[in-house]
């Protein structure tokens, strides 16, 4: 299969909860990225994979539960080696090229390397006519493309990518695949949540399924299509839950 | 009403004479109010952005204080001042009473609380979008402000045009620590009002007129500004 590096840090979360008004809405007992791959979540619409992500990203802090990266409890040090792109992308009001110049100039590049480095970003995102045109004004998809490039951009150690495809035309999905792989393949954790199932089996090593607020099964790729072990992942399979 | 038009002759031509008594005058005004608008900026803009980002208890009670200062009475805030700069208030040693900077210190304290609550307003909707982003991007509370100020700059400028508007078309306060003194401290406003009572009306239609011109062209440049972006949006039906 296709060779991943060994290095992308290492995920822990034990028991993790959060509830609203008497209802749970994440329930985590345990749940370890590590492997080499990406990390694939799948689960119906209200599972919470967004929820999840967030507390793993450390945007949200969970009611209970600890989460550690590399063994280290989580804190802002790691949110500046992790990048986040949201289920509804936020664009700054600026031009397409300033989004990406504005996190590169929080990496530290120079005016010059910026913008070489964000055209080289735009063309590799196919955004490259775009680069002067306000942010604001792009069409659904070719937002979804910026805030995916500006999050690799960021050159992370862990990728956190919550639907990122779902309004991508399919050779903009191919295009956006072949850059999440590349930045695996140099050791970045990916971390997706996706409806896609192909998409799941395309770029999964790991595949997590979220059920109601709870992780209900966490398997290899392989494994996880061909002979999945519990009910849930079968009838997500099968197609029940999806609403 | 002979009277009248005879007076409307008159004004237009102290306007196009260039008369210096009148031209005094309105440069006065425009230092005054475009120096006191810019300090009311400089203050207000960071405070305003910060009381949007940051949480502390009894912030609800602040913003509502800052959202009345915004009426402040024009008289109450002249009698204020007034008295601070009076030669027995405490800052009476510097002898700025009837001074423009007397009047710019008026306009400041007058304005700063209307583009402190506008500039909070404009930066809380933004940073309600942007909030999460940033805080991903590693960026703290606090630290977002100069990107959030500067994002929601066409929004500020008309703030700042709204804080000119209102400086420049003050009477109350500015009469009363500014003095009305001619060649001094005489500013279109207080002209016009003292000018008026005297029924000297040429001078003080003249004056109308051009403070009209200057409300006109700010809220031109105002909506001039703002649409920017617009120019390649659709038109809709
Ligand atoms: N701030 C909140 N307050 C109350 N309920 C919330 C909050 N945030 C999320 N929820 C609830 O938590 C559940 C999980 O939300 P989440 O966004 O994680 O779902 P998801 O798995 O990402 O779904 P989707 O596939 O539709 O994106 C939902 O039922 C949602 O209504
Ligand atoms: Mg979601």
């Amino acid at each position: 299969m296709r060779d991943f590096m060994h290095i992308s840090p290492r995920i822990e979360a034990t028991g993790l909860r959060i509830g609203r008004n008497g209802a749970s809405l994440l329930n985590v007992a345990h749940l370890v990225l590590d492997g080499p791959g990406p990390t694939l979540i799948l689960g119906p619409n209200g599972a919470g994979k967004s929820l999840l992500l967030r507390c793993l990203h450390g945007l949200i802090v969970p009611d209970e539960g600890r989460i550690t990266m590399e063994g280290v409890p989580l804190s802002t040090t790691h949110r500046a080696r992790q990048a986040m792109v949201f289920q509804k992308p936020v664009l700054l009001r600026r031009s397409v090229m300033a989004n990406l110049t504005y996190v590169l100039r929080r990496q530290g590049l120079g005016w010059r390397a910026r913008r070489l480095r964000a055209v080289q970003l735009l063309e590799e995102g196919g955004l490259a006519a775009k680069a002067r045109q306000s942010a604001q004004s792009l069409s659904g998809g070719e937002a979804q493309r910026l805030a995916i490039l500006r999050a690799l951009a960021i050159e992370p150690e862990i990728l956190f990518l919550d639907e990122p495809t779902s309004a991508l035309d399919p050779s903009a999905t191919q295009a956006i695949e072949g850059l999440i792989l590349a930045a695996a393949r140099r050791g970045t954790r990916i971390v997706m949540v996706t409806h896609d199932i192909g998409q799941a089996r395309r770029l999964g090593a790991d595949i997590v399924l979220m059920n109601g607020g709870q992780v209900a099964e966490q398997a290899r790729v392989g494994t996880f299509f061909t002979d999945p072990q519990s009910a849930a992942a079968r009838r997500y399979l099968a197609g029940a839950l999806v609403i | 009403m002979q009277d009248f038009s005879q007076e409307f002759m008159s004004a237009i031509g102290l306007i196009l004479s260039g008369d210096s008594d009148l031209w005094e005058i309105v440069l006065l005004s425009l230092r005054v109010s475009l120096l006191a608008v810019v300090i009311a900026a400089l203050i207000g803009m960071p405070l305003g952005a910060a009381l949007a980002v940051a949480r502390f208890p009894g912030r609800r009670a602040v913003v509502i204080l800052l959202n009345a200062l915004m009426g402040l009475p024009p008289v109450v805030v002249g009698l204020l001042v007034y008295l601070c700069l009076s030669r027995s208030g405490p800052l009476g040693v510097l002898q700025l009473l009837y001074t423009p900077t007397a009047m710019i210190i008026a306009q400041v304290v007058l304005v700063t609380p209307i583009i402190t609550a506008l500039t909070r307003q404009t930066i809380e909707t933004l940073d309600a979008e942007y909030a999460e982003q940033l805080r991903s991007l590693g960026i703290s509370r606090l630290a977002s402000v100069p990107t959030l100020l500067w994002d929601a700059r066409l929004a500020l400028l008309t703030a700042f045009l709204a804080g000119f508007g209102r400086a420049i078309a003050e009477v109350g306060a500015v009469i009363m620590v500014g003095g009305n003194i001619n060649h001094v401290t005489r500013v279109m406003t207080t002209t016009i009002a003292l000018e008026t009572s005297k029924g000297n009306l040429a001078l003080a239609l003249a004056l109308g007129a051009i403070l009209i011109f200057i409300a006109v062209t700010v809220t031109a440049v105002v909506s001039l500004l703002a649409p920017q972006e617009r120019a390649s949006e659709m038109r809709h039906a």
